[in-house]
């Protein structure tokens, strides 16, 4: 048994080391939201927050964790910029077939967690991991930009993210 | 009465009495459980030019449900990729019926041909950005009825003329006496009316909704990771899958060496069939360890030496016969004998879909019964191959249809659905079969490899013959026989037999060459991101062989075609066409009325020494008739431009030794959000009936891409992928 921390609760998982955490999260927890795309950290649909951090789950080997804190896409909104993400992901009417948005949301919330107010070059830089068949990155880059004015406005007024 | 034979929550219901409109367009009467249950027929988009769909009898496919609560229910057999089609569609009747946007509910249909199915192809499918071009009259007039028969109803109720009552938002009000009445509380009385003849509908200065940029229906769970697609079925007691089929198609396992495999924790079987192996687990990773610890001896079958460059001599071989005319005017002939005569050959490659979801499909099979977790664009065609395959009446094959995780063409086929039947008949209980990344790029369909033959004469500044002949894979004949008539395939032909320009003497052949070891499929953009690529490209050619701008050339042979002229204009004005760029910086135009919708699009680049290509900016002019939402339209263009773009720039299936050499992202390259342009839309207002949107950006974005990197470099690729090594050494290839 091996105890992860997941969106703040800890799962006891029946699981070898050596098994990546996607298919812990998908096959044995049942939270679906992180996607399988490619299986060699290339897509970034895998994408979730080890302490902060984007990770691809698909390569993550459940054994190297120990105590850093996951989050998933069904648990993001409780993070620093993780509502903004969505809501300005809605906004600006970011997905199509959205497969790939877990892991663009994931990626974009640790982005802007230490990179408040990203340029359009450091948005490329952490974004370019995840594909999107879909074509959607011109509006992914608008979206990162204006989750950053939300964060910030949330930052000065307090907590708006019950519209989510 | 047709009754519909499965489904629990989505089958319509209503009782046996119902009214028919003189028109016999539609039929209306009592939901079961009380409301107002309309039955309309939805032809398809290309139903006009083929006929077929003149005169036949009233049959409904497409259903409405309002409720004694005003809430209003679509049912019909279009499926939501991405395209925002359930957002569209809902916006299209609740305009006519004068309902707020999220009183409507569309449900997607079950299987079932009868009532569901595409009037040309004869059977259920969403594809070839038909949707809104299906839809838009006979939803608007349905809406305009139903509207009709609520105001009478409660005209009657108040005991005054219809005419002096109005609607608004699920309302009928009495303004003269302050008098309303909820749709809800008239759902009753309207359907013992009888429909209007001819329902009048809004006039286009009346729109409030349609037009408007209105929020997306089905994304707020798309970003919560709530939405369940295909691959995140998990029904009680589910088993996890994965396969490998052989590698060569026609391949045969000989022998399987399993004994790593059985000894692995979480491996529960290992299902050997004639041309694929399956491991079956408690999880997926267990399952995948399990299958690359397998030791499999193929017979490769008989072909087991295909290559592409053999499929390509076949192409070229082929391209030498005359094919069966798509189209002749004039005299091509004789106008060919001319000086200024040109004669070139392009070709495309074949095309993975490689959706961000791969291939995946989750079954049970029962002694008395088959149920399927899938997302597909072909729900009959996948209830069918599953009873075919079980030997089970089609009634017991029950399809759980799923958010698709991108479709572009690969979700209209069935192999993955047989492929996970046959597993899961042999199984114990439910499976979930998920394709690696790398089987779903090596043993799918694709996107056929085109190879093209011109001749054509200039006179002057004029194109005065034009002689192409279309060679490659038909996937009509396999895939729709009856669409594929007198040895034409329509779809290949798309975009080349309706140039846009005039040109008096023009002459395009089919010829049908199947190629060896690989199987064909529609992909984003079908007919026309073939020929626009290959057609525009030439007319480039052209330009500059006549000495004229690229521009300027297409601006003066559009005399039929005023729409994309207005379109070529806008693009070439919000470019700044005709300004000096630096070296090695051009820009490309290309233009194209396919799929009902004028699009002209301006593309730049940069190239550098090492002949690597930066797309700085694309900007395109839009006429896609009267737009629905003007913000999906935009989504589909610059998502369609991207899709296109990347295979433009990076894709190509290519086969040694039977086998396709590409597996996954590492060597099948996408487009990365790095690489993607700035991308401009401008729509142009248009009182026309709405085109479609789905597939244009797509066959725009190669045309303008290959004219620009002649710009930048003097470089014409006749052949994609683009050719980087071409560019760098400034060799046109």
């Amino acid at each position: 048994m091996i105890d992860l921390q997941i969106n703040g609760e800890i799962k006891h998982v029946d699981a070898p080391d050596r098994m990546p955490l996607l298919w812990v999260l998908r096959d044995l927890l049942g939270l679906t939201g992180t996607k399988f795309g490619c299986g060699i950290a290339q897509c970034g649909a895998c994408t979730v927050h080890l302490n902060g951090n984007a990770v691809r789950s698909c390569v993550l080997p459940i054994g190297s964790i120990g105590t850093r804190a996951i989050t998933t896409i069904e648990g993001v909104r409780a993070t620093p910029s993780g509502a903004s993400v969505q809501q300005a992901w809605l906004a600006a009417e970011v997905v199509q077939c959205g497969y790939c948005q877990s892991g663009q949301i994931m990626s974009a919330s640790a982005l802007l967690t230490t990179t408040p107010h990203p340029t359009d070059a450091e948005i490329d830089a952490a974004m370019a991991g995840n594909i999107c068949r879909c074509g959607t990155y011109v509006r992914i880059r608008a979206a990162i930009k204006s989750a950053a004015q939300l964060a910030a406005m949330r930052g000065t007024d307090g907590d708006r993210t019950d519209n989510v | 009465m047709i009754e519909l034979t499965m489904s629990e929550r989505k089958t319509p219901s209503r009782t046996n009495r119902t009214q028919i409109s003189r028109r016999d367009f539609l039929k209306v009467g009592a939901a079961a459980g009380g409301g107002l249950f309309l039955e309309f027929a939805v032809p398809s988009a290309g139903g006009a030019k083929t006929g077929v769909s003149a005169g036949h009898e009233f049959s409904p496919n497409a259903f409405i449900r309002i409720d004694r609560k005003g809430a209003v229910t679509l049912i019909m057999p279009q499926v939501e990729m991405g395209q925002g089609i359930y957002t569209s569609i809902a916006m299209i009747l609740a305009e006519e019926l004068d309902v707020r946007l999220e009183t409507v509910t569309l449900e997607a249909a079950p299987p079932n041909d009868a009532l569901y199915r595409n009037p040309v192809l004869g059977f259920q499918v969403t594809g070839g950005s038909t949707s809104i071009r299906a839809f838009w009259m006979p939803l608007r007039r349905a809406g305009a009825s139903a509207r009709a028969m609520l105001v009478e109803a409660a005209a009657q109720d108040w005991k005054v003329e219809p005419a002096v009552c109005s609607t608004a938002a699920g309302a009928v009000i009495h303004a003269t006496s302050g008098r309303r009445l909820p749709y809800g509380s008239l759902v009753d009385r309207a359907a013992q009316l009888k429909p209007p003849a001819n329902p009048t509908l809004k006039t286009l200065a009346d729109f409030r909704l349609v037009g408007t940029a209105a929020r997306r229906l089905d994304t707020p769970e798309k970003v919560t990771g709530k939405a369940l697609f295909g691959i995140d079925a998990l029904p009680p007691g589910v088993k996890f899958a994965t396969l490998i089929a052989s590698p060569v198609l026609g391949g045969r396992v000989i022998r399987v060496d399993d004994a790593t495999a059985r000894a692995m924790p979480g491996v529960r079987q290992i299902v050997v069939l004639d041309d694929l192996v399956a491991v079956v687990a408690d999880h997926t990773w267990a399952a995948k360890q399990g299958l690359d610890s397998l030791n499999i001896t193929w017979d490769d079958g008989p072909n087991a030496n295909v290559t592409t460059e053999e499929i390509l001599e076949q192409l070229k071989a082929a391209s030498l016969r005359t094919g069966v005319v798509a189209k002749s005017v004039g005299d091509v002939a004789t106008a060919l004998n001319v000086a200024n005569r040109v004669e070139v050959t392009y070709q495309v490659p074949f095309l993975a879909h490689a959706p961000m979801e791969p291939m995946n499909c989750t079954v049970h099979v029962k002694p008395d019964g088959c149920e399927i977790w899938v997302g597909n664009q072909v729900l009959t065609r996948t209830q069918a191959i599953a009873a075919e395959i079980t030997g089970l009446p089609k009634d017991k094959v029950i399809v759980h249809n799923h958010l698709i995780g991108g479709g572009f063409g690969r979700r209209l086929e069935v192999d993955g659905i047989a492929k996970s039947v046959r597993i899961a008949q042999k199984v114990d209980g439910p499976v979930k079969v998920t394709w690696t990344r790398e089987e779903d790029i090596q043993k799918a369909l694709y996107r056929p490899f085109y190879f093209d033959r011109f001749e054509v004469a200039l006179t002057g500044a004029k194109i005065t013959a034009w002689k192409h002949r279309v060679v490659g894979s038909s996937i009509l004949a396999r895939w729709a026989p009856p669409a594929f008539v007198n040895g034409v395939d329509r779809d290949a032909v798309e975009g080349a037999v309706n140039l846009p320009y005039d040109v008096p003497n023009f002459h395009v052949e089919y010829v049908r060459q199947e190629p060896p070891g690989i199987q064909t499929q529609f992909w984003r953009g079908v007919g026309p991101t073939h020929n626009v690529f290959v057609t525009e490209s030439l007319v480039d050619e052209l330009a500059h062989r006549a000495g004229k701008d690229p521009v300027s050339f297409r601006r003066d042979q559009l005399g039929r075609a005023p729409r994309l002229l207005a379109c070529l204009d806008l693009v070439a004005s919000k470019a700044g066409w005709g300004q000096v760029l630096p070296r090695r910086v051009g820009r490309g135009v290309a233009i194209q009325d396919v799929f009902g919708t004028n699009l002209a699009t301006v593309t730049e680049v940069e190239v550098d020494e090492q002949g690597e290509v930066y797309v700085k900016r694309v900007v395109c002019a839009v006429d896609c008739g009267i737009v629905v939402n003007p913000d999906t339209v935009v989504a589909q263009i610059e998502g369609g431009m991207i899709f296109g773009l990347t295979a433009a720039l990076h894709s190509e299936i290519t086969l040694a030794k039977g086998r396709i050499q590409q597996s996954n992202f590492n060597n099948y390259r996408m487009m990365r959000i790095n690489e993607a342009p700035k991308i401009e839309v401008h729509l142009i207002r248009s009182v026309e009936a709405p085109g479609g949107i789905g597939e244009p950006g797509t066959a725009a974005a190669a045309p303008a891409l290959a004219n620009a990197l002649f710009a930048a470099t003097g470089v014409r690729l006749r052949k994609l992928p683009v050719d980087r090594k071409a560019l760098a050494a400034g060799k046109s290839a």
